[in-house]
């Protein structure tokens, strides 16, 4: 007789949080080999890239020796905005509202805390030139700007049913022609001597940098995640957030407002997403101009599934993948290879956890197939 | 309106429309399946490099249309695996096709030109122009429906083939059928699994095809960032097509109208700044979609697929 087996999913009761350990190391395995494949197709050595990669985010023994931590410090100023970014989609995300808008959301905070830096004093010359008013003046002006651009898709969710998706995402474009239209045309510095952007932001609206080009906006991406982290998990209004996403009808039974906690969450996505785009501006580019718009809203998605929503997870993922991007510049720069191996690399690291995710809900099991009589009734 | 500027804003609607109507009509035949792909983007670029650097190594634009075709199925292949066997998110998995292509693409468009240099700014094949007699030159509609490259002869066909297939005939009820109930088409002996994996596929592949007639015809060539937010407008587009492959060329028409007022009023010298020109397709995919659910509530009927974006599962109960 043959014997037949066939491979049983049985759900898991609880998903298991080693598993999800495991499958978040190999996948990242996975896609690494995945990407040393592509890197070989194209006559380029995968260790030789992988280690430029790694040096170029971390820096070389030598440099530590030297105490020279430029590497670092590069990955840390990309890790701030995608923090940001990662906590903005993973609180939305948390109810299973598809904010693919941070890009969007972004840029407009930059554009408001350029706007706040550049004509607040001509406009309100009595408030004091100092970085402890400005700076928060401009934080709340981008919190407001990332949290409006999240307010349409939020009411055309909660009272039209309107899909949030393409909406999110449609006003991405919306607001990067508008900041490019910004810094091309209408703030463009009369003394930039052609240069596309706008005037150099004061002293007194600049985020202090500490090495490098870090800056403390490092320290607020830290506060906000802390923040969310009680909000969301310590917090009776986190509670109500998770459990629309995990049945939405239960929630609306247990008299949670779906519609409210929309807007609600999404003011609170958008204005994340806006801090990212003004530390860039206060603490970067210290102007409006070409580069704020890189895509840190979509790698956003990323860190926050990686993360699974987590904000402590956030901090980690999102300074990884900055390592990876910055990474990604060096081999470019070094090696001539394009800088998107690192987009590459980190889509590839979302399919692999997307796919591996499996094995932490369900459990795999050999079941050996009976042999069955066809044709006859089972006995009752 | 006179009739030379309506003949003009028509061909550049379908110049630019032969693509959203390959996709859309794609994206259609994999939603009814009760896949939500929101890859279509990401295959979208992935075809359009894929099909450029085919055609211009191979000097056959038909190669290069085959190529970006495999490559999309490859791709939506992919998201069937993770969605229908490892039951993933679909939503996610297809934001992660998104970004995966587009950062594949820029890779391989920066390294697929003749001796690994980039294909920005090379020169290939493309489709050329082909006038039919007589039905070319008839008024009014003539020279703008039929002097087309050979895809825009490809898509009058294919659509309706497309609607006939979908709604008048076995196989097509099949495909609504997993989309709509997947428990009943399972338990009258439809192979969900497979069909899922097939549609999924060919979907994939005609978003390719809509990626390739970008690059061969459209602008042709290759530049970063060469959808520039199409495959988003075609997820729009299905909705507002409400599911149906021939609601779905009067949407691609009317986005590539748009694109035509846009490069009318470019071309007159406007005051309007270009880059509130450049907003319009986007903010109208806003307000088509704002009204098409709107008018979907208010007739209290939804078209999408009942199962759509849900994972089948034998064992799991409903």
């Amino acid at each position: 007789m043959r014997m037949a087996f066939s491979i049983k999913l049985e759900k898991r009761l609880r998903s298991s949080r080693w598993m999800a350990i495991l499958v978040s190391v190999a996948s990242v395995m996975l896609a690494f080999l995945l990407g040393a494949v592509l890197l070989t197709v194209f006559d380029a050595d995968p260790w030789d890239t992988y280690r430029a990669m790694l040096q170029g985010a971390f820096g070389t023994s030598e440099q530590w020796q030297e105490g020279q931590f430029y590497s670092v410090t590069e990955t840390l100023v990309k890790a701030i905005p995608l923090i940001l970014t990662g906590l903005a989609v993973s609180v939305a995300f948390r109810m299973l509202f598809w904010n693919i808008g941070a890009e969007g959301q972004l840029v407009m905070g930059g554009v408001a805390a350029a706007g706040v830096a550049l004509w607040f004093p001509t406009l309100f010359p009595f408030v004091p030139l100092s970085p402890w008013v400005y700076l928060p003046l401009m934080i709340v002006g981008s919190v407001l700007a990332g949290a409006a651009w999240a307010l349409m898709p939020a009411l055309l969710k909660s009272f039209l049913r309107v899909n949030e998706i393409i909406t999110t995402l449609m006003l991405n474009y919306v607001a990067i022609l508008w900041y490019q239209h910004l810094f091309n045309v209408i703030w463009k510095d009369p003394e930039g001597y052609g240069f596309p952007g706008s005037a150099e932001i004061g002293e007194f609206a600049q985020v202090p940098r500490f090495s490098g080009r870090l800056h403390w906006g490092l320290g607020v991406a830290v506060a906000a995640a802390v923040l969310l982290w009680v909000v969301l998990d310590r917090m009776r209004w986190g509670y109500e957030i998770r459990l629309i996403g995990e049945n939405a009808t239960a929630a609306r039974y247990a008299g949670v407002s779906l519609g409210r906690n929309i807007v609600m969450v999404m003011l609170l996505s958008g204005g994340l997403a806006g801090i990212a785009g003004m530390v860039e501006v206060a603490g970067i580019s210290h102007r409006l101009q070409q580069g704020l718009n890189v895509g840190y809203g979509f790698t956003g998605i990323i860190v926050a599934w990686l993360a699974r929503l987590n904000p402590w997870g956030v901090m980690l993922v999102a300074t990884l993948l900055a390592a990876m991007l910055v990474g990604g510049d060096q081999i470019q720069i070094t090696m001539g290879l394009p800088a998107s191996v690192a987009l590459v690399l980190q889509g590839a690291i979302l399919f692999c956890v997307l796919g591996g995710d499996m094995f932490t809900r369900y459990r795999l099991r050999l079941v050996r197939k009976s042999p069955q009589v066809r044709g006859t009734t089972p006995m009752v | 309106m006179d009739i030379g500027l309506f003949a003009s804003i028509l061909s550049i609607a379908i110049a630019a429309g032969t693509s959203l109507v390959f996709a859309t009509v794609g994206e259609i035949v994999t939603e009814r399946a009760g896949i939500l792909n929101l890859g279509v983007e990401g295959m979208m670029i992935m075809g359009a490099v894929a099909g450029f650097a085919a055609a211009y190594h191979t000097e056959s634009v038909a190669a290069g249309v085959l190529t970006a075709m495999a490559v999309g199925g490859m791709l939506a292949l992919v998201h069937a695996f993770l969605t229908i066997t490892l039951l993933a998110d679909q939503v996610v998995s297809g934001l992660a096709l998104t970004l995966l292509g587009s950062g594949l693409a820029s890779f391989l468009g920066q390294r697929l030109g003749p001796g690994g240099m980039p294909l920005v700014g090379q020169i290939g094949p493309r489709f050329g122009r082909v006038a039919i007699p007589f039905l070319s030159e008839l008024p009014l509609l003539g020279p703008s429906v039929f002097n087309r490259d050979i895809l825009s002869y490809v898509m009058y066909f294919f659509v309706p083939v497309a609607w006939y297939f979908v709604y008048r005939t076995r196989p097509g009820l099949h495909l609504r059928a997993i989309g709509e109930s997947p428990q009943t088409a399972d338990a009258m002996g439809v192979n969900v699994f497979a069909l899922r994996y097939l549609y999924t596929v060919v979907g994939g592949m005609l978003v390719g095809l809509g990626g390739a007639h970008l690059s061969l015809s459209y602008t042709p060539g290759w530049t970063e960032n060469i959808t520039g937010g199409r495959g988003w407008i075609v997820i729009a587009l299905v909705i507002f097509a409400t599911w149906n492959p021939v609601r779905a060329v009067l949407g691609a028409l009317l986005f590539g109208s748009v694109n035509a007022i846009q490069f009318r009023l470019q071309a007159s010298g406007t005051t309007i700044p270009a880059a509130l020109l450049n907003m319009l397709p986007y903010i109208l995919t806003i307000v088509v979609l704002v009204v098409i659910t709107w008018a979907e509530a208010f007739r209290k009927r939804v078209g999408a697929p009942a199962s759509l974006g849900l994972a089948y599962m034998r064992e799991e109960r409903t």
